[in-house]
């Protein structure tokens, strides 16, 4: 081999061995991941990792299982996403490397979870076998097993699951229609205290951002379980009982589900199951203080961090549309299409985008939430949840 | 007409009776939107593989025992005093009918 053939191969090596280098460079990125967060494609058992900075996607994940209704939480450090599968799946994934770190298949049927205030333990609700489970958040080894048995000594699918201040977990009862508080000081030992005779159905619990109310949705009757947290002993109070005013509601398409709070005016905006109606609640009184008419059943009614905006989406069939409330003067004031099946929003940390998931148009939408411009598409596969790293330091997310 | 051909028309017509209480297929393109809808919307409350959720599971072993017309009925009609909602407003008999088949064959992930 002549010299100069020799030098033009350690030159290839040289180049393909900075090129491996910079491919692994571009693989993992130094940066914070207070910009990420993750979409669910949900039939496809997908999701992808993606940045609200310059609003691209930065990698998919395979090989999630059944996504359909997967929520996440995050780690207190950000870097990680525990996400809940309705196999039962628990998937722990980097967001940096896009490393699916661990991923367990913890029961047979589950619907979401929660991460304890110190960020050492994630915790599941199950359906079947219905109860929670607590994870070492580290090594997702189980710590705790709650089986859900009510006081009629019946398993029960369990919803509404949240984390609140001083390591609790507070989670309802759908079939028994009760309440429980596990304290997690001591994972080996959970402290349940529990609250029965609810109400019938609560289907899905929200806690406000200070970690002191829980409120649990009814479905069986019209009207919302209350329990302060920080007076546990007062016990369960019902709130806007009877809102439908015994009239005949209307079949529900889609379970509503419970997050949005404005603390403007102190005001609470809750999807009214069964009308097209959004409620409001004021927190002090905890009375009902009027009702917004919608276009459909509302779904979600979240609000925008600053609390002047309520996003609204809808069931089935009325899907196509969301609608926007200006808390101040509570009106509509604006009405967008995206295209069909508008499954989620969610808010970027200051609220200036929302990122909005349109599952049967295969896109997830970007809009300015001042001007309600459309910024930008992500070409998505069936996306549903979306969900923003900045989850990591709220109550209840 | 002699017998045999009696007993031939018979049968045909007793096929023919059978196919017409059996209810026909949808059209292809109305089966592809039946499954979607299936697994996207029925999917909320019953799991996207029909492996339960808030809904019981839509699958062979479970569904096995329980008459067609029932669970047409269910379909059609919903389950007052649960969240089954009706879906006669965009679902018709026949495809009901279609669907229950398709969930006791278990041809929903299939497709
Ligand atoms: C909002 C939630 C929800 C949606 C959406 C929904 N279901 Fe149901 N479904 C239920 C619940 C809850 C039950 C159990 C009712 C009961 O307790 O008898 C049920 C029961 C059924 C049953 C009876 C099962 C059995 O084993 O007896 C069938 C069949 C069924 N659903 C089919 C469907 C189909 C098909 C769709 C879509 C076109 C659908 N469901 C959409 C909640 C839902």
């Amino acid at each position: 081999m002549t010299v100069r053939a020799l030098r033009a191969g350690v030159a290839a090596l040289m180049l393909a061995g900075m090129m491996a280098q910079a491919a692994q460079a571009a693989e993992i990125v130094l940066r914070g991941t207070g910009d990420l967060g993750l979409v669910v494609e949900r039939a496809s058992g997908k999701v992808q990792i993606i940045e609200t900075t310059d609003r691209t996607s930065l990698r998919t994940i395979d090989g999630l299982g059944d996504l359909s209704h997967a929520s996440a939480v995050f780690s207190r450090d950000g870097r990680y996403a525990f996400l809940f599968g309705r196999d039962g799946g628990l998937s722990k994934i980097d967001l940096l490397t896009g490393a699916v770190v661990k991923r367990i298949l913890q029961a047979g049927n589950s619907i979401g979870g929660a991460i304890s205030q110190d960020g050492s333990l994630v915790a599941v609700s199950n359906y079947k076998p219905g109860g929670v489970k607590v994870f070492d958040a580290a090594t997702l080894r189980l710590v705790a097993d709650i089986p859900a048995i009510g006081a009629d000594g019946e398993r029960s699918k369990v919803v509404g699951l949240v984390d609140a201040p001083d390591q609790r977990f507070v989670f309802s009862l759908y079939d028994a229609g009760e309440i429980w508080i596990a304290d997690l000081s001591d994972p080996a030992a959970p402290a349940l205290r529990k609250f029965t005779g609810i109400g019938e159905q609560p289907y899905d619990g929200l806690i406000t951002p200070d970690g002191r109310y829980y409120l649990a949705g009814l479905f069986g009757e019209d009207g919302v379980a209350m329990l302060d947290l920080w007076r546990p002993e007062a016990g369960v109070r019902r709130i806007l009982d009877g809102y439908g005013r015994g009239e005949e509601k209307l079949p529900v398409y889609k379970m509503p589900h419970l997050e949005g709070w404005a603390e403007a005016g102190d005001l609470l905006f809750l999807p009214a199951v069964g009308r097209h109606e959004v409620l409001m609640v004021d927190r002090r009184s905890w009375t009902e203080v009027g009702r917004i008419p919608v276009h459909g059943q509302p779904v979600f009614a979240v609000a925008r961090p600053d609390g002047r905006q309520i996003w609204v989406n809808f069931a089935h069939p009325r899907n196509d549309v969301v609608q926007v409330i200006d808390v101040p003067t509570r009106r509509i004031v604006k009405e967008l299409r995206p295209g069909k099946a508008v499954l989620h929003m969610e808010f970027t940390p200051r609220g200036e985008q929302v990122w909005v998931s349109v599952r049967d148009a295969d896109r997830v939408d970007v809009y300015d939430t001042r001007s309600f411009e459309r910024l930008g598409e992500l070409p998505m596969a069936k996306p549903s949840g979306i969900f923003l790293a900045a989850r990591a330091h709220r109550i209840g997310l | 007409m002699p017998a045999r051909a009696t007993g031939v028309l018979a049968g045909a017509l007793a096929l023919a009776a059978a196919a017409v209480w059996a209810s026909p297929d949808p059209l292809p393109w109305r089966q592809d939107e039946l499954i979607y809808r299936l697994k996207q919307d029925c999917g909320s409350c019953h799991g996207l593989t029909m492996k339960g959720g808030l809904g019981p599971a839509l699958l062979p072993e479970t569904l096995a025992d329980k008459p067609d017309h029932a669970l047409v009925e269910v379909i059609l009609k919903g389950v007052p005093g649960t969240p089954m909602p009706p879906w006669d407003f965009e679902i018709s008999v026949m495809e009901a009918h279609w669907l229950v088949r398709q969930m006791k064959k278990g041809a929903i992930d299939d497709r």
